[in-house]
């Protein structure tokens, strides 16, 4: 008897114990959905920062009994900014010519705009004028260093050409990626071997990838070799050519992740709930009016968020400029990252890490910007 | 009855193109197919070619041009052997395991953004980051990393408890994830070095749970990003109406949240698992015979007389290939539809 009546009790007693332990879970939720996500990142974030940021301020030298690190405090930026490694790092600037200047004054007076047309809006705090300021300031100076290196007889740098390669790939692959979306939601049949087919370039990895375009651009033997012959190129390899080579390196770029805002931009527009489509269709709209009142605003939270990381992504840009071009010709596309790793491996560890600090600095740059000012105000809209 | 008929065949409507929209569509569709495949299909004839072929000038089909022959793939799979095999165990071991990890935690931690509000003051960072310096200033003395990290985390609780207090400013939300997002933006190359001495004292270099560990780590943000977007066009009443039936939030999470986010799940799975399936750097410096990866197998074919074109393209395609298979079984959860009438019950 009594043995049945504590096998009765047992469950119950568990049942309430593990009623307790799942509201007393259920009030802690908010940190156990947060926590292991923080705990892993943070982890592995804080000692690669804190480790090469020390680096970024010492010289390696090799001594008797091993390696060592001298302190040179902030020496390896100041060879990268005004030292000898200037003309690699930001480039041959000149002095300013007319056609410069116009183009500097045309962009500044948009900032100008910009910021005057904030201090008269509804919105305005001494925080996010104080804010912007910066930000102009910065995007000006940056601006300036594109300008007068690509646009003159100056030589851009690895900082510029990073630049470059960002701004180019970022956008063309966004358009690209959206237009593709857009055609594949349409009820077409063999839309679903698309989708597939287009997801293909972001499958292969991203040193395959470069290889992959080493052999398409060559002009003697590559599958391209009757085009070239036809225009008379089979001597000038492209890839001997600053331009040229440098687009070679956006084409693959372009190539390889245009998939990825693709899948993200196709998910978003298949999510979209249909109702909406439909009352624009029962009040006679067209595509794209559907499109620009509908669609796109729905999928902006979306695009902030892809192209954030496709921005983030991008400049990292590494295997294809070291592969196809390994930088050259001289360091015409050489990127950051590109770099950081050839300095690197001539065993200047501390410069290598000042580069990817300067990356790292403007990427934030970039990324605050971004999120402040285009972000933000999109989630406020959704 | 007519009229809801005639609604929903307009609504089929919607996206069935005009003729001559249709025309267009397929133009351009095919254009960018070709643009895809062209470099694909290259990859396939010269992974049939022999050397000889590939460096004779190009030569675009075989048969007509050129004699195919499978002595590239003879030599990845058979002379090779082992050295292919067992890499590619560790990158499908890898590549699966990291990115299921990622995708629980990345969701679980998205899902708290958006839907809760987070509060982290100013006062527990900077206690954090005192508790920190302090066991750096430890270490970087000469004493042992066993000792410092738990003191320093001892500092930051006491700061946490006295001092942190007293301060009300707090980070919100958006704040935690551009945090978060902000981890990827560090190069790759100043990255490897901490890490491979992080592992090195853990005494888990070329073994999978590092690299495991490491892609976790590194694909966490995307994941926490893309999902962030994908639960917060889940519509809210339903979540509320389950709430006043008593589910948990567990509960809420695991049958209504994550069932309708499946989309945006699918899609952030097949490229999380593309990252880890094709990174180089931090494989590189994690492995080395062990628990090597096939992008590695890749890089190495750059042999010392240049590129081995023939095997490189081969072990490309065979690397490709599984993660096709999954793309296109796992494409038709990419649709619409899922949350249709979901709203209205």
């Amino acid at each position: 008897m009594s043995g049945q009546a504590s096998t009765r009790a047992v469950p119950m007693a568990t049942s309430s114990r593990w009623s307790l332990l799942v509201v007393r879970l259920d009030r802690s939720a908010g940190a156990v959905f947060i926590l292991p996500a923080v705990l892993v990142i943070l982890t592995f974030s804080i000692f690669p920062l804190l480790a090469s940021l020390y680096v970024s301020l010492t010289r390696l030298s090799f001594s008797e009994g091993g390696i060592h690190l001298t302190f040179v405090g902030l020496g390896n930026y100041a060879k990268l900014v005004v030292g000898i490694d200037r003309t690699h790092f930001i480039g041959v600037t000149v002095p300013l010519t007319p056609l410069t200047a116009a183009v500097l004054f045309v962009v500044y007076g948009g900032f100008a705009f910009l910021l005057v047309r904030y201090l008269r809006g509804p919105g305005r705090s001494v925080l996010g004028f104080v804010g912007r300021l910066v930000t102009a300031v910065i995007a000006g100076a940056l601006v300036w260093l594109v300008v007068d290196t690509v646009m003159t007889s100056g030589r851009p740098g690895t900082l510029v050409v990073t630049l470059i390669y960002v701004s180019v790939d970022v956008s063309v692959q966004y358009l690209l990626a959206l237009g593709l979306a857009l055609l594949v939601v349409q009820r077409l049949p063999g839309r679903r071997l698309f989708r597939v087919v287009f997801l293909l370039p972001m499958m292969i990895t991203p040193v395959g990838v470069a290889y992959l375009f080493r052999m398409l651009t060559d002009t003697s033997k590559g599958p391209l070799y009757p085009l070239w012959a036809h225009f008379g190129l089979t001597d000038v390899s492209w890839v001997t050519n600053p331009w040229g080579a440098r687009l070679a390196v956006m084409i693959g770029d372009v190539w390889q992740w245009t998939p990825f805002i693709f899948i993200v931009l196709l998910a978003s527009i298949e999510s979209l709930p249909v109702e909406l489509n439909e009352a624009a269709v029962v009040d006679g709209a067209n595509r794209w009016q559907m499109f620009w009142a509908i669609t796109f605003p729905q999928i902006l939270p979306a695009t902030a968020t892809v192209v954030l990381i496709r921005l983030i992504e991008a400049f990292k840009i590494v295997d294809l400029p070291n592969v196809l071009t390994n930088g050259g010709p001289g360091t015409a596309t050489e990127s950051l990252t590109l770099h950081a790793y050839t300095i690197w491996r001539a065993l200047d560890i501390g410069g290598s890490a000042a580069v990817a600090y300067m990356l790292l600095i403007v990427v934030t740059f970039v990324g605050i910007a971004y999120v402040n000012l285009f972000r933000r105000r999109v989630a406020a809209m959704a | 009855m007519a009229a809801t008929r005639a609604r929903r065949h307009r609504s089929y409507a919607i996206n069935r193109p005009s003729p001559a929209v249709t025309v267009l569509s397929y133009a351009l569709l095919v254009t960018w197919a070709v643009v895809v495949l062209f470099p694909l299909y290259w990859l396939a004839v010269t992974s049939l070619k022999t050397p000889l072929d590939v460096n004779g000038g190009p030569f675009y089909f075989p048969f007509r041009d050129f004699k195919p022959t499978l002595e590239s793939w003879r030599y990845i799979f058979v002379d090779l052997g082992e050295d292919t095999f067992r890499p590619y165990l560790n990158t499908v071991v890898v590549g699966l395991t990291s990115t299921a990890i990622t995708l629980l935690l990345g969701s679980m931690a998205a899902y708290g953004l958006v839907r809760m509000h987070y509060r982290v003051r100013f006062a527990a960072i900077a206690s954090f980051v005192a508790g920190l310096l302090a066991a750096v200033a430890v270490i970087a003395a000469g004493g042992p990393w066993q000792l410092a990290l738990p003191g320093g985390f001892a500092l930051f609780l006491l700061l946490l408890q006295t001092v942190a207090r007293r301060f009300k400013r707090a980070l919100g939300n958006d704040d935690i994830a551009f945090w978060m997002i902000s981890q990827r933006m560090l190069p790759p190359v100043a990255v490897v070095i901490p890490i491979y001495i992080f592992f090195q004292q853990l005494s888990l270099l070329d073994t999978w749970a590092a690299l495991i560990i490491s892609y976790v780590a590194a694909h966490l943000p995307i994941v926490v990003w893309l999902m962030r977007d994908y639960f917060q066009s889940v519509p809210l009443e339903l979540e509320e109406s389950a709430a006043i039936d008593g589910a948990s939030r567990y509960r809420i999470f695991r049958s209504i949240v994550l069932p309708l986010a499946v989309p945006g799940l699918v899609a952030t799975f097949l490229f999380v698992l593309v990252f880890a399936w094709n990174e180089y750097l931090i494989a590189l410096f994690l492995t080395s015979a062990n628990a090597q990866t096939l992008p590695l197998t890749v890089a190495a074919q750059n042999a010392t007389r240049g590129p081995q074109w023939w095997y490189m393209s081969v072990l490309i395609l065979i690397m490709i290939t599984p993660v096709i298979a999954m793309a296109i079984a796992l494409e038709r959860f990419i649709a619409r539809g899922l949350l249709v009438g979901a709203v209205k019950g």
